[in-house]
Protein backbone atom coordinates (compact mmCIF):
# COMPACT_ATOMS: atom_id res chain seq x y z
CA UNK A 1 0.00 0.00 0.00
CA UNK A 2 1.47 3.39 -0.83
CA UNK A 3 1.37 6.42 1.58
CA UNK A 4 -1.50 7.80 -0.28
CA UNK A 5 -3.48 4.54 -0.04
CA UNK A 6 -2.85 4.40 3.48
CA UNK A 7 -4.22 8.16 3.83
CA UNK A 8 -7.40 7.67 2.29
CA UNK A 9 -7.80 4.52 3.93
CA UNK A 10 -7.34 6.56 7.48
CA UNK A 11 -9.73 8.90 5.67
CA UNK A 12 -12.66 6.38 5.28
CA UNK A 13 -11.45 4.59 8.59
CA UNK A 14 -12.69 8.33 10.09
CA UNK A 15 -15.93 8.14 8.25
CA UNK A 16 -16.56 5.14 9.89
CA UNK A 17 -15.97 5.85 13.44
CA UNK A 18 -18.22 9.08 12.67
CA UNK A 19 -21.02 5.98 13.35
CA UNK A 20 -19.40 4.64 16.62
CA UNK A 21 -21.28 6.62 19.40
CA UNK A 22 -20.39 6.44 23.58
CA UNK A 23 -23.50 4.10 24.24
CA UNK A 24 -24.12 6.02 27.06
CA UNK A 25 -24.70 9.15 25.03
CA UNK A 26 -25.94 7.93 21.76
CA UNK A 27 -26.57 10.85 20.02
CA UNK A 28 -22.43 11.76 19.82
CA UNK A 29 -19.83 10.11 18.10
CA UNK A 30 -16.40 9.25 19.71
CA UNK A 31 -15.13 11.40 17.21
CA UNK A 32 -17.13 14.23 18.12
CA UNK A 33 -16.25 13.43 21.86
CA UNK A 34 -13.10 13.92 20.92
CA UNK A 35 -12.14 10.43 22.15
CA UNK A 36 -10.14 9.10 19.43
CA UNK A 37 -6.42 10.55 18.90
CA UNK A 38 -5.09 8.91 15.70
CA UNK A 39 -5.72 6.42 13.28
CA UNK A 40 -2.81 4.61 11.45
CA UNK A 41 -2.96 1.63 8.59
CA UNK A 42 -0.66 -0.59 8.10
CA UNK A 43 -1.59 -2.98 5.05
CA UNK A 44 -4.47 -4.63 6.20
CA UNK A 45 -3.78 -3.91 9.57
CA UNK A 46 -5.70 -0.93 11.10
CA UNK A 47 -4.79 1.14 14.66
CA UNK A 48 -6.42 3.22 16.47
CA UNK A 49 -5.72 5.30 19.68
CA UNK A 50 -8.42 5.89 21.79
CA UNK A 51 -8.46 8.41 25.12
CA UNK A 52 -10.70 7.21 27.89
CA UNK A 53 -13.15 10.27 29.13
CA UNK A 54 -12.73 9.03 33.09
CA UNK A 55 -10.53 5.66 34.27
CA UNK A 56 -13.27 3.79 35.62
CA UNK A 57 -15.59 4.17 32.58
CA UNK A 58 -17.62 0.95 32.43
CA UNK A 59 -18.28 1.67 28.39
CA UNK A 60 -14.80 1.70 27.63
CA UNK A 61 -15.59 -2.44 26.61
CA UNK A 62 -18.49 -1.69 24.36
CA UNK A 63 -16.53 1.60 22.52
CA UNK A 64 -13.77 -1.13 22.08
CA UNK A 65 -16.14 -3.75 20.54
CA UNK A 66 -18.32 -0.84 18.39
CA UNK A 67 -14.54 0.01 16.76
CA UNK A 68 -13.80 -3.02 15.62
CA UNK A 69 -16.89 -3.88 14.38
CA UNK A 70 -17.21 -0.95 12.29
CA UNK A 71 -14.04 -1.12 11.08
CA UNK A 72 -13.65 -4.36 10.16
CA UNK A 73 -16.46 -4.10 7.90
CA UNK A 74 -14.21 -1.68 5.52
CA UNK A 75 -12.61 -3.23 2.52
CA UNK A 76 -8.69 -4.03 2.61
CA UNK A 77 -8.94 -4.65 6.77
CA UNK A 78 -8.68 -7.43 8.18
CA UNK A 79 -7.30 -6.66 11.75
CA UNK A 80 -8.38 -3.77 13.76
CA UNK A 81 -6.29 -3.01 17.46
CA UNK A 82 -7.91 -0.55 19.73
CA UNK A 83 -5.51 1.14 22.08
CA UNK A 84 -6.25 2.65 24.96
CA UNK A 85 -3.58 5.65 25.69
CA UNK A 86 -2.65 7.19 29.11
CA UNK A 87 -1.35 10.59 26.65
CA UNK A 88 -2.44 13.01 26.11
CA UNK A 89 -5.31 13.11 28.59
CA UNK A 90 -8.92 13.61 27.46
CA UNK A 91 -10.10 16.54 28.95
CA UNK A 92 -13.61 18.20 28.05
CA UNK A 93 -12.23 21.14 24.96
CA UNK A 94 -11.88 18.11 22.85
CA UNK A 95 -15.22 17.70 22.31
CA UNK A 96 -15.82 19.54 18.87
CA UNK A 97 -19.28 22.08 18.13
CA UNK A 98 -20.88 19.92 16.78
CA UNK A 99 -20.62 17.42 19.45
CA UNK A 100 -21.66 20.30 22.57
CA UNK A 101 -25.00 20.64 19.69
CA UNK A 102 -25.78 16.46 20.45
CA UNK A 103 -24.78 16.98 23.57
CA UNK A 104 -27.69 19.43 24.14
CA UNK A 105 -30.83 17.45 21.90
CA UNK A 106 -29.70 14.80 24.21
CA UNK A 107 -30.82 17.57 27.06
CA UNK A 108 -27.23 17.36 28.41
CA UNK A 109 -25.49 20.55 28.86
CA UNK A 110 -21.90 21.20 26.98
CA UNK A 111 -18.97 21.67 29.81
CA UNK A 112 -18.20 25.33 29.81
CA UNK A 113 -15.08 26.24 27.04
CA UNK A 114 -12.37 28.44 29.43
CA UNK A 115 -13.19 27.53 32.88
CA UNK A 116 -10.64 27.23 35.57
CA UNK A 117 -10.59 23.93 37.97
CA UNK A 118 -12.27 23.85 41.10
CA UNK A 119 -14.23 27.08 40.69
CA UNK A 120 -17.90 27.18 40.11
CA UNK A 121 -18.78 27.67 36.91
CA UNK A 122 -22.21 28.47 34.73
CA UNK A 123 -24.36 26.08 33.19
CA UNK A 124 -26.77 27.37 30.76
CA UNK A 125 -30.25 24.99 30.77
CA UNK A 126 -29.95 23.00 27.29
CA UNK A 127 -33.58 23.30 26.81
CA UNK A 128 -34.28 26.95 27.45
CA UNK A 129 -30.75 28.64 27.49
CA UNK A 130 -31.19 30.37 31.17
CA UNK A 131 -28.87 29.88 33.27
CA UNK A 132 -30.65 31.18 36.18
CA UNK A 133 -29.92 26.92 37.39
CA UNK A 134 -28.92 24.97 40.60
CA UNK A 135 -26.63 22.46 40.64
CA UNK A 136 -28.63 19.66 42.35
CA UNK A 137 -25.59 16.61 42.56
CA UNK A 138 -22.01 16.92 41.15
CA UNK A 139 -22.38 13.27 40.70
CA UNK A 140 -24.82 11.94 37.59
CA UNK A 141 -25.81 8.74 36.28
CA UNK A 142 -22.46 8.27 34.39
CA UNK A 143 -19.24 9.42 35.68
CA UNK A 144 -18.89 12.19 32.99
CA UNK A 145 -22.34 13.93 33.92
CA UNK A 146 -23.61 16.11 36.62
CA UNK A 147 -27.41 16.86 37.63
CA UNK A 148 -28.59 20.39 37.57
CA UNK A 149 -31.98 21.94 38.05
CA UNK A 150 -33.40 25.09 35.63
CA UNK A 151 -35.52 27.27 37.90
CA UNK A 152 -36.35 29.08 34.61
CA UNK A 153 -38.43 26.19 32.95
CA UNK A 154 -38.59 23.47 35.95
CA UNK A 155 -36.80 21.36 33.91
CA UNK A 156 -33.98 18.92 35.67
CA UNK A 157 -31.30 18.41 33.27
CA UNK A 158 -27.70 17.21 33.09
CA UNK A 159 -24.67 18.69 31.98
CA UNK A 160 -21.07 16.88 31.34
CA UNK A 161 -18.36 18.16 33.98
CA UNK A 162 -15.67 20.24 33.32
CA UNK A 163 -12.47 17.87 32.80
CA UNK A 164 -9.34 20.11 32.46
CA UNK A 165 -5.67 19.32 33.47
CA UNK A 166 -5.25 21.02 36.35
CA UNK A 167 -2.02 22.22 37.87
CA UNK A 168 0.32 21.64 40.93
CA UNK A 169 -1.93 24.24 42.96
CA UNK A 170 -1.63 22.98 46.41
CA UNK B 1 12.94 -5.79 33.56
CA UNK B 2 14.52 -6.66 37.30
CA UNK B 3 12.64 -6.77 40.11
CA UNK B 4 11.97 -3.56 41.16
CA UNK B 5 11.06 -4.30 44.98
CA UNK B 6 10.35 -0.68 46.38
CA UNK B 7 8.28 0.36 42.62
CA UNK B 8 5.83 -2.72 43.00
CA UNK B 9 5.50 -2.28 46.72
CA UNK B 10 4.44 1.21 46.15
CA UNK B 11 2.37 0.03 43.38
CA UNK B 12 0.34 -2.23 45.44
CA UNK B 13 -0.28 0.66 47.90
CA UNK B 14 -1.66 2.40 45.55
CA UNK B 15 -3.74 0.20 43.89
CA UNK B 16 -4.87 -1.60 46.94
CA UNK B 17 -5.99 1.23 48.77
CA UNK B 18 -8.27 2.55 46.01
CA UNK B 19 -9.74 -1.05 45.69
CA UNK B 20 -10.37 -1.37 49.44
CA UNK B 21 -11.58 1.58 49.94
CA UNK B 22 -13.81 1.76 46.92
CA UNK B 23 -15.52 -1.68 47.82
CA UNK B 24 -16.56 -0.66 51.27
CA UNK B 25 -18.05 1.76 49.58
CA UNK B 26 -20.26 0.09 47.41
CA UNK B 27 -21.39 -1.35 50.02
CA UNK B 28 -23.29 1.52 50.80
CA UNK B 29 -25.15 1.37 47.46
CA UNK B 30 -28.57 2.28 48.77
CA UNK B 31 -28.09 2.73 51.91
CA UNK B 32 -26.89 6.30 51.92
CA UNK B 33 -28.76 9.01 53.44
CA UNK B 34 -30.43 10.00 50.38
CA UNK B 35 -30.94 9.42 47.02
CA UNK B 36 -28.93 11.56 45.63
CA UNK B 37 -26.11 10.44 47.79
CA UNK B 38 -26.48 7.12 46.70
CA UNK B 39 -25.62 8.33 43.04
CA UNK B 40 -22.58 10.63 43.68
CA UNK B 41 -20.93 7.92 46.39
CA UNK B 42 -21.21 5.33 43.30
CA UNK B 43 -19.65 7.37 40.61
CA UNK B 44 -16.91 8.08 43.44
CA UNK B 45 -16.51 4.36 44.28
CA UNK B 46 -16.73 4.00 39.90
CA UNK B 47 -13.60 6.18 39.59
CA UNK B 48 -11.65 4.43 42.18
CA UNK B 49 -12.47 1.00 40.93
CA UNK B 50 -10.96 2.64 37.63
CA UNK B 51 -8.29 3.94 39.57
CA UNK B 52 -7.37 0.80 41.04
CA UNK B 53 -7.40 -0.65 38.12
CA UNK B 54 -5.23 1.64 36.50
CA UNK B 55 -2.00 0.67 39.16
CA UNK B 56 -3.34 -2.94 38.69
CA UNK B 57 -2.38 -2.70 35.40
CA UNK B 58 1.23 -1.29 35.69
CA UNK B 59 1.99 -4.02 38.51
CA UNK B 60 0.97 -6.48 35.56
CA UNK B 61 3.13 -5.11 32.94
CA UNK B 62 5.90 -5.53 35.46
CA UNK B 63 4.74 -9.13 35.23
CA UNK B 64 3.28 -9.39 38.69
CA UNK B 65 0.21 -11.26 36.42
CA UNK B 66 -2.90 -10.55 35.66
CA UNK B 67 -4.79 -7.80 37.09
CA UNK B 68 -8.09 -9.55 38.04
CA UNK B 69 -5.74 -12.39 39.37
CA UNK B 70 -4.09 -9.41 41.66
CA UNK B 71 -7.41 -8.06 42.99
CA UNK B 72 -9.04 -10.94 43.54
CA UNK B 73 -6.68 -14.14 44.05
CA UNK B 74 -4.24 -12.64 46.40
CA UNK B 75 -3.74 -13.88 50.13
CA UNK B 76 -4.86 -11.18 52.18
CA UNK B 77 -1.27 -10.44 53.58
CA UNK B 78 -0.15 -9.72 50.06
CA UNK B 79 -2.55 -6.84 50.29
CA UNK B 80 -0.42 -3.65 51.04
CA UNK B 81 -3.73 -1.42 51.89
CA UNK B 82 -3.86 0.71 55.09
CA UNK B 83 -6.00 -0.98 57.91
CA UNK B 84 -8.60 2.11 57.87
CA UNK B 85 -9.36 1.31 54.72
CA UNK B 86 -10.67 -2.19 54.94
CA UNK B 87 -12.05 -1.77 58.27
CA UNK B 88 -16.11 -2.50 57.87
CA UNK B 89 -18.93 0.37 57.86
CA UNK B 90 -20.35 -0.43 60.53
CA UNK B 91 -21.96 -3.31 62.15
CA UNK B 92 -24.18 -5.70 59.87
CA UNK B 93 -23.70 -6.24 56.67
CA UNK B 94 -24.90 -5.15 53.52
CA UNK B 95 -27.48 -7.53 53.29
CA UNK B 96 -28.52 -8.11 56.47
CA UNK B 97 -29.44 -5.39 59.14
CA UNK B 98 -26.66 -2.73 58.18
CA UNK B 99 -25.82 -0.22 60.97
CA UNK B 100 -23.95 1.60 59.25
CA UNK B 101 -22.23 4.50 59.91
CA UNK B 102 -22.31 7.63 57.80
CA UNK B 103 -19.91 9.83 59.47
CA UNK B 104 -17.27 7.22 59.59
CA UNK B 105 -18.06 7.01 55.93
CA UNK B 106 -17.42 10.82 55.61
CA UNK B 107 -14.30 11.45 57.42
CA UNK B 108 -12.64 7.89 56.50
CA UNK B 109 -12.90 9.17 52.62
CA UNK B 110 -12.54 12.85 53.19
CA UNK B 111 -9.16 11.80 55.07
CA UNK B 112 -8.30 9.38 52.55
CA UNK B 113 -8.83 11.81 49.41
CA UNK B 114 -6.71 14.84 50.86
CA UNK B 115 -3.74 12.30 51.16
CA UNK B 116 -4.67 11.06 48.01
CA UNK B 117 -4.48 14.47 46.02
CA UNK B 118 -0.88 14.87 47.86
CA UNK B 119 0.37 11.65 47.07
CA UNK B 120 -0.64 12.18 43.33
CA UNK B 121 0.78 16.00 43.12
CA UNK B 122 3.84 14.27 44.71
CA UNK B 123 3.32 11.27 42.12
CA UNK B 124 2.96 13.68 38.79
CA UNK B 125 6.40 14.39 39.65
CA UNK B 126 7.53 10.92 39.47
CA UNK B 127 11.02 9.46 37.90
CA UNK B 128 8.60 6.55 36.58
CA UNK B 129 6.30 7.79 33.93
CA UNK B 130 3.08 5.50 33.80
CA UNK B 131 2.84 7.01 37.81
CA UNK B 132 3.13 10.49 36.44
CA UNK B 133 0.73 9.68 33.40
CA UNK B 134 -1.83 8.05 36.00
CA UNK B 135 -1.66 10.54 38.74
CA UNK B 136 -2.63 13.13 36.27
CA UNK B 137 -5.87 11.09 35.32
CA UNK B 138 -6.38 10.50 38.40
CA UNK B 139 -5.69 13.76 39.91
CA UNK B 140 -8.36 15.39 37.40
CA UNK B 141 -11.55 13.12 38.70
CA UNK B 142 -10.57 12.93 42.12
CA UNK B 143 -10.69 17.00 42.60
CA UNK B 144 -14.54 16.00 42.46
CA UNK B 145 -14.22 13.78 45.04
CA UNK B 146 -12.78 15.87 47.59
CA UNK B 147 -15.12 18.73 46.93
CA UNK B 148 -17.65 16.22 48.04
CA UNK B 149 -16.33 14.91 51.41
CA UNK B 150 -15.39 18.13 51.83
CA UNK B 151 -18.63 19.62 51.50
CA UNK B 152 -20.22 16.60 53.36
CA UNK B 153 -17.18 17.27 56.07
CA UNK B 154 -17.74 20.53 56.54
CA UNK B 155 -21.76 20.84 56.92
CA UNK B 156 -21.78 17.64 59.48
CA UNK B 157 -19.04 19.51 61.84
CA UNK B 158 -21.38 22.42 61.79
CA UNK B 159 -24.90 20.94 61.82
CA UNK B 160 -26.31 19.46 64.62
CA UNK B 161 -25.01 18.19 68.45
CA UNK B 162 -25.60 14.85 67.25
CA UNK B 163 -23.97 15.32 64.18
CA UNK B 164 -20.86 17.07 65.86
CA UNK B 165 -20.74 14.13 68.48
CA UNK B 166 -20.55 11.73 65.62
CA UNK B 167 -18.57 13.23 63.91
CA UNK B 168 -15.86 13.44 66.48
CA UNK B 169 -16.11 10.35 67.42
CA UNK B 170 -15.46 9.54 63.50
CA UNK B 171 -12.79 11.65 63.64
CA UNK B 172 -10.96 10.31 66.25
CA UNK B 173 -11.35 6.73 65.14
CA UNK B 174 -9.84 7.75 62.10
CA UNK B 175 -6.79 9.62 63.67
CA UNK B 176 -5.96 6.92 65.19
CA UNK B 177 -5.46 5.14 62.69
CA UNK B 178 -4.77 7.65 59.87
CA UNK B 179 -0.77 6.74 60.38
CA UNK B 180 -1.64 3.77 58.32
CA UNK B 181 -2.03 5.12 55.42
CA UNK B 182 0.32 8.28 55.66
CA UNK B 183 2.79 5.77 55.86
CA UNK B 184 4.58 4.38 53.31
CA UNK B 185 6.11 1.00 54.80
CA UNK B 186 9.28 -0.70 54.85
CA UNK B 187 10.56 0.40 51.18
CA UNK B 188 9.94 4.40 52.08
CA UNK B 189 13.93 4.57 51.62
CA UNK B 190 14.14 2.99 48.54
CA UNK B 191 10.76 4.61 47.19
CA UNK B 192 12.11 8.67 47.66
CA UNK B 193 15.68 8.16 46.84
CA UNK B 194 14.80 6.58 43.69
CA UNK B 195 12.77 9.63 42.90
CA UNK B 196 9.54 7.57 42.63
CA UNK B 197 7.15 9.43 45.38
CA UNK B 198 7.71 12.04 48.05
CA UNK B 199 8.68 11.80 51.55
CA UNK B 200 6.53 10.64 54.29
CA UNK B 201 7.35 13.52 56.37
CA UNK B 202 6.58 15.95 53.46
CA UNK B 203 3.62 14.20 52.76
CA UNK B 204 2.04 13.86 56.60
CA UNK B 205 2.97 17.90 57.21
CA UNK B 206 0.59 19.23 53.95
CA UNK B 207 -2.11 16.58 55.24
CA UNK B 208 -1.71 18.10 58.71
CA UNK B 209 -1.54 21.71 56.95
CA UNK B 210 -4.75 21.11 54.76
CA UNK B 211 -6.71 19.85 58.07
CA UNK B 212 -5.73 22.45 59.91
CA UNK B 213 -7.13 24.58 57.62
CA UNK B 214 -10.83 22.61 57.51
CA UNK B 215 -11.15 21.97 61.18
CA UNK B 216 -10.05 25.62 61.73
CA UNK B 217 -13.11 26.70 59.54
CA UNK B 218 -15.82 24.50 61.09
CA UNK B 219 -14.44 25.84 64.57
CA UNK B 220 -12.92 22.67 65.95
CA UNK B 221 -10.02 21.53 67.09
CA UNK B 222 -6.96 18.79 65.56
CA UNK B 223 -6.98 15.58 67.79
CA UNK B 224 -3.40 15.00 69.13
CA UNK B 225 -0.98 12.72 67.88
CA UNK B 226 -1.45 10.42 64.52
CA UNK B 227 -1.33 6.70 65.12
CA UNK B 228 -1.69 3.58 63.47
CA UNK B 229 -3.15 1.21 66.23
CA UNK B 230 -3.95 -1.69 64.69
CA UNK B 231 -1.26 -2.90 62.16
CA UNK B 232 0.61 -1.77 58.95
CA UNK B 233 -1.27 -2.51 56.12
CA UNK B 234 2.03 -2.08 53.78
CA UNK B 235 3.72 -4.46 55.89
CA UNK B 236 1.01 -6.88 54.98
CA UNK B 237 -0.77 -6.71 58.75
CA UNK B 238 -4.45 -6.57 58.69
CA UNK B 239 -7.53 -7.18 60.83
CA UNK B 240 -10.09 -9.81 59.98
CA UNK B 241 -12.41 -7.31 58.40
CA UNK B 242 -10.22 -7.38 55.50
CA UNK B 243 -10.52 -11.16 54.79
CA UNK B 244 -14.38 -10.75 54.61
CA UNK B 245 -13.82 -8.01 52.24
CA UNK B 246 -11.88 -10.36 49.76
CA UNK B 247 -14.21 -13.48 50.21
CA UNK B 248 -16.89 -11.52 49.37
CA UNK B 249 -15.34 -9.09 46.50
CA UNK B 250 -13.84 -12.49 44.79
CA UNK B 251 -17.19 -14.79 45.45
CA UNK B 252 -18.40 -14.67 41.60
CA UNK B 253 -14.49 -14.34 40.46
CA UNK B 254 -13.40 -17.60 42.38
CA UNK B 255 -17.15 -19.81 40.91
CA UNK B 256 -16.38 -18.47 37.43
CA UNK B 257 -12.63 -17.02 36.52
CA UNK B 258 -13.89 -16.60 32.69
CA UNK B 259 -17.51 -14.51 33.29
CA UNK B 260 -17.57 -11.28 31.74
CA UNK B 261 -17.37 -8.51 34.14
ZN1 LIG C 1 -34.56 25.76 31.33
Amino acid sequence: MTGIESKQMADTIYDVLQGVKDPEIDSVSILDLGMVEGVEVEGPLAKVGVLPTFTGCPALGIIQRDIVNAIIEVEGISEVEVNFLSKPIWTTDRITDQGKEQLKEFGISPPPANHTPGEPWEIPCPYCGSVYTTMENLFGPTACRCILYCRSCKNPFEAMKPVANIGDDE
Amino acid sequence: MAQDKALVELLYSLADDDFILAYRGSEWLGLAPHIEEDVAYSSINQDMMGHAVKFYSILEELGEGKADELSHLRAPERFRNAVLLEEKNGEGTYLEQPQFDWAFAVVRNYFYSVHKKIRMQSLKQSSYDPLTDSASKVLIELQYHLMHWETWFKQLMTSTDEAKRRMTAAIERCWNEMDGVLTLGPFAEEMISKGYIASEEEMRRKWLAHMEKTFEQVGAHLPGELGMTKGNGRQGEHIEDLNQALSTLSEVYETNPAAGW
